[in-house]
């Protein structure tokens, strides 16, 4: 190939080549483990499930009916389907983008402060370690609409604008979880609520990542607070930040534990209107005993999911060289 | 000396193994509740006595969760032998293989038919019975004494009619405002069958046909028993859905909140009434509308056989055998004493006692005329009753075109399910 | 003195915070948001504690303060449920769960950060799409391969779907991305073996990554339900949210015991917030490398 030439070059060549691919064979081997798990534990049992969705559910495989695109056809039809569709698009939209700038914020200003740091983030973060049935049901009563707290106090005004003589002041009790219009609003500010908590956590780690150094040489050159935010600690956060909105959006799309719980007699809320898709997915599979449409549900959810989050991952990687 | 043990020890050993090959093994599930579980435990080790061929094991798991523990053992090969159900859940757990037919060559059908009240039937799907029952309920109308008598009226006697059942509840609300503070009657988790069974039954006519394939409360009689209903939250404004939170919240209302005047409740609630109320209570059956007629919705849960005990005959015959155990009139005394609940038995539903106690008594009476409907998928025809009083309450509908929606929505259910 | 440790010297007096001392407007105002936002923060959970000191009857009541405060839930999960095995259970599964979760995702997450081989946004995506399909779902076929290798009502049962979650993965992927790529290159050029590279210049300066990873690690298995109830034949199996779930029945469930036994379930997850928080925030070098 090409003309003799000294000796050195070629082998320089030579090293550079080998130490790529020793790289690379190390990063397999690595893997190799990780990987076999995922196959075994993830992979292999999802698609066990979604190849469940082109039969009618038998616990004996061999009386299962091949029904093909049965399934999703119901549930391109399917009016509750679409509601919880609706619903879980709602979720997120209201949950992520609020979830990760309080999040932001509170982790922003828990650096800012000197004392009390210690009690700050434990309060912050206590919500996120009570267990699902806790919150439910705690929720369950504040959002009474005879005797929950919210309503109490709207009472209170209310009659303290009738003793006072300003009715046009009054605001009307509200039946919350009863409420068809209010119901999904209600539980998204509880999931926001007790997700708070990690959002705190991986902000206050990732803006512990960020080296001081920055900070003092843009202070340096004349950098405001806000310019600070903008130029140092947001481009800085990025992969954290990626990291927030992607996991915090795959999560919400599969919202099950703070909603299966907090409307207790009828699960999905009134008229459907708290449904999510991992909701309605579990109450197919084992309420009705329909796995396979159930399935079905999985294979369209994670499809959305799927979508989604390589938008997201398009829109905010951005490769930090440096 | 020592071949003597040595072979005495051998001799003992195989004999114990040879026993444990006999021994069949079979598995018991039900969900976890301390006196079901007690009352259980007492039937198996009588069982066990009696039938040293076979050991029986039970395995209790969370109510909440039970039937995901069902499913996912059944699919595994680990699941239970003798299985309780809900007897609503026959047709969907049937259709996905967690329960086999109960064998008729040991358990007839004629002996069911005969031996059990008549509500048993409905545990039968395509000419298979997959369950029978040791205990049934009925619904009665609890109500509080001591309010009845607080707020004037007598405390012996409760509502015979639903006007004055909504007469009486109206004098038992206390209101602050717009929001109430005591309701007269309870709403809640049993409502939906009061509305597709009973309003319907009284009205003269029942919800499905006789055979199963059609959906009668579309109509006028559907209409009325909703519109009713709605009316007594809606104009009436005698209490409403989710007064105290959680589940069994209308019923906590009532025993331990004191701010329920009046709850329509089955009979497996009667413990934690007993336990928990702190004043004077009574139970009554339904009230009637004004042309007297009865009706009540029963409901049961039942002891089935799955595919696991299909797989020797032994252990078949053997989960057949237990079946009719714990379904013994013995059993239904058991039963009654440890758990509370009424037996399924003819010869034990007429016992003079049981019908003369004021507690049991009008649950006893109203299983009489009571009906246990039988559901081609329970989850799915309870929420359609729920959406369909949840569109008038919550947006105006008027009831007849609600009900007409429903009864759709459920013949679909219906006939999909015989379609397939 | 080699490359790496030389570069790796200046990334940490670089990454090394104290949190300033001085109080202007500023600080003033990050404590009045603070607080405010802490009362609706810590009011359910509050209330919830509160709960657990009420019997019975006043538990399903609106009140916020006990009328009497009492012991005696706490004492009767104790002594008359199986809550010391439950608990056992549960801290089993957790602490062996996160060590795997906190060895395997660093390994995983560092390679796809700061390792260079065909395949990696396959790889990665890969691993993502497993975040995508919910559990619930996996849960028959995870019990059916229980069933056929042995596994259902052990402890190995209850580890084994969560011992490398997709989700530590990304998390510690991103953490290493923050990591200048020249440390590691320089590394190379000075002969540090692959591994060596992670355990020894990656791993100690993701401490806050690592960290916030364990924390979630330990939650998300602490407070698992389902599988944990699929797996589990036997009562002496159960973890503590199982047990919780006893507590409910078809009529009525027993609200006093259930905020009792989530209160004390919270304990543990407290304890182990407390520690690793510190590591988020003081930044500590998890090893010192001398050359």
């Amino acid at each position: 190939m090409s003309s003799p030439t000294p000796s050195t070059p070629v082998r320089r060549t030579r090293a550079r080549l080998s130490l790529a691919r020793r790289e690379a064979i190390w990063a397999y081997v690595f893997l190799a483990v990780p990987l076999l798990f995922f196959a075994v534990v993830r992979f292999y049992p999802a698609i066990q499930s979604f190849r469940l969705s082109l039969f009618t559910w038998h616990v004996d495989p061999a009386r299962r009916d091949f029904i093909g695109a049965d399934y999703y056809l119901e549930l391109l039809g399917n009016p509750v389907f679409h509601q919880a569709l609706k619903n879980t698009l709602l979720y997120s939209i209201i949950t992520v983008p609020t979830s990760i700038l309080l999040g932001l914020g509170i982790a922003i200003l828990l650096q800012a402060i000197a004392h009390a740091r210690g009690w700050f983030r434990a309060i912050y973060f206590a919500p996120y370690i009570t267990p699902a049935v806790a919150v439910a049901w705690v929720w369950g009563w504040m959002y009474n609409a005879n005797f929950g707290i919210f309503n109490t106090l709207i009472v209170d005004w209310w009659e303290f604008t009738e003793r006072i003589g300003m009715p046009w002041l009054q605001i009307q009790p509200q039946a919350f979880l009863r409420d068809p219009d209010l119901a999904l609003y209600a539980v998204a500010a509880v999931i926001v609520w007790q997700q708070l908590g990690f959002q705190v956590v991986i902000f206050l780690a990732g803006l512990q990542g960020i080296p001081r150094v920055y900070y003092e040489a843009a202070r340096i050159d004349g950098a405001n607070p806000w310019q600070l935010f903008r130029h140092v600690t947001l481009p800085l956060l990025n992969p954290v930040m990626v990291f927030a909105i992607v996991i915090t959006t795959i999560y919400s799309l599969q919202l099950f534990d703070q909603i299966v719980n907090i409307n207790f007699t009828d699960q999905g809320g009134p008229l459907n209107r708290t449904l999510s898709i991992a909701l309605y997915m579990f109450e197919e599979a084992f309420g009705r005993a329909r796995l396979g449409y159930a399935a079905a549900v999985t294979v369209v959810l994670f499809a959305i999911i799927m979508i989604v989050t390589l938008i997201q991952l398009r829109l905010t990687q951005r490769r930090l060289d440096y | 000396m020592n071949r003597l043990f040595a072979s005495l020890i051998t001799t003992a050993i195989l004999a114990l193994v040879g026993l444990g090959l006999a021994q069949i093994e079979i598995t018991y599930w039900q969900y976890d509740f301390s006196t079901r579980v007690e009352a259980m435990n007492q039937l198996i080790e009588q069982f066990n006595a009696e039938n040293p061929d076979v050991v029986v094991r039970q395995e209790t798991f969370p109510y909440d969760a039970y039937q995901q523990r069902v499913a996912a053992a059944t699919a595994a090969g680990e699941g239970p032998d003798v299985v309780q159900l809900f007897y609503g859940w026959t047709a969907a757990w049937q259709r996905a293989g967690y329960v086999e037919p109960l064998p008729q060559e040991h358990i007839s059908h004629e002996w069911i038919e005969e031996y059990f009240i008549p509500m048993a039937e409905s545990g039968k799907i395509a000419g298979e019975y997959y369950g029978v029952p040791t205990a049934v309920r009925a619904l009665a109308l609890f109500y509080n004494k001591d309010m009845f008598s607080e707020v004037g009226l007598d405390p012996d006697s409760p509502p015979a009619t639903w006007d004055e059942f909504v007469e009486y509840a109206q004098a038992l609300t206390i209101k602050r405002g717009p929001l109430y503070q005591r309701i007269g009657y309870g709403f809640g988790g049993q409502d939906h069958h009061l509305i597709r069974t009973v309003l319907t039954n009284q009205l003269g006519t029942p919800p499905y046909s006789e055979d199963g394939r059609e959906v009668l409360y579309g109509g006028a009689v559907g209409a009325q028993a909703l519109g009713t209903w709605t009316g007594w939250i809606l104009e009436d404004e005698i209490g409403e859905l989710e007064f105290v939170p959680g589940g069994s919240g209308y019923r906590d209302g009532f025993h331990t909140q004191e701010n329920i005047g009046m709850i329509i409740d089955g009979s497996f609630a009667i413990g934690q009434v007993q336990n928990n109320a702190q004043f004077d209570w009574g139970v009554a059956e339904l009230p009637t509308f004004d042309n007297g007629v009865q009706a009540n919705f029963g409901s049961y849960w039942m002891n089935g056989v799955t595919a696991k005990a299909y797989e020797s005959p032994e252990r078949l015959e053997a989960a057949a055998r237990f079946v009719e155990f714990v379904t013994s009139e013995d059993a239904m005394l058991l039963w009654l004493e440890v758990v509370g609940e009424l037996p399924a038995a003819v010869s034990l539903v007429g016992d003079a006692e049981l019908t003369a106690d004021p507690v049991n008594g009008p649950f006893i009476a109203g299983l009489a005329y009571a009906e246990a409907t039988q559901f081609v998928d329970e989850g799915a025809q309870r929420q359609v009753m729920l959406d369909a009083y949840n569109r008038v309450l919550l947006e105006g509908m008027d009831p007849a075109e609600s009900i007409a929606i429903a009864a759709a929505e459920d013949q679909a259910l219906v006939d999909s399910f015989l379609n397939e | 003195m080699r490359a790496s440790d030389k570069v790796q010297r200046q990334l940490e007096a670089a990454t090394a915070t104290r949190p300033r001392r001085r109080v202007n407007a500023w600080s003033v105002l990050a404590y009045v948001l603070l607080t405010v936002g802490a009362a609706a923060m810590v009011f359910p959970f509050v209330w919830m504690l509160l709960s657990s000191f009420k019997d019975a009857r006043e538990v399903l009541s609106p009140g916020f303060w006990p009328r009497e405060f009492t012991l005696a839930n706490y004492v009767e999960v104790l002594t008359r449920t199986s809550f010391p095995r439950w608990f056992f259970n549960s801290m089993i599964v957790a602490v062996l769960n996160t060590l795997s979760v906190l060895f395997f995702c660093a390994l995983v997450g560092y390679v796809l950060a700061r390792m260079r081989f065909p395949g990696k946004q396959v790889v990665f995506l890969a691993i993502l799409a497993t975040l995508m399909v919910p559990t619930e779902m996996l849960v028959i076929p995870w019990f059916v391969m229980s069933a056929d290798f042995g596994w259902v009502d052990t402890y190995w049962g209850l580890l084994f779907p969560g011992l490398i979650p997709g989700f530590g993965v990304f998390l510690m992927r991103q953490f290493f991305q923050t990591l200048p790529r020249d440390l590691f290159d320089a590394g190379r050029i000075d002969g540090v073996s692959e591994f060596g590279l992670f355990l020894r210049i990656g791993l100690p300066l993701v401490g806050p990554g690592l960290a916030a990873l364990g924390i979630f690690a330990f939650i998300g298995n602490w407070n698992a339900f389902l599988w944990p109830l699929i797996v589990a034949q036997s009562p002496q199996m159960r973890t503590v949210p199982v047990g919780i779930a006893l507590f409910s029945g078809e009529a009525g469930a027993a609200w006093h015991l259930i905020m009792a036994t989530s209160a004390m379930a919270i304990l543990p997850v407290l304890v182990v917030f407390v520690i690793f928080q510190r590591q988020i925030i003081e930044g500590v070098v998890l090893t010192g490398v001398k050359g």
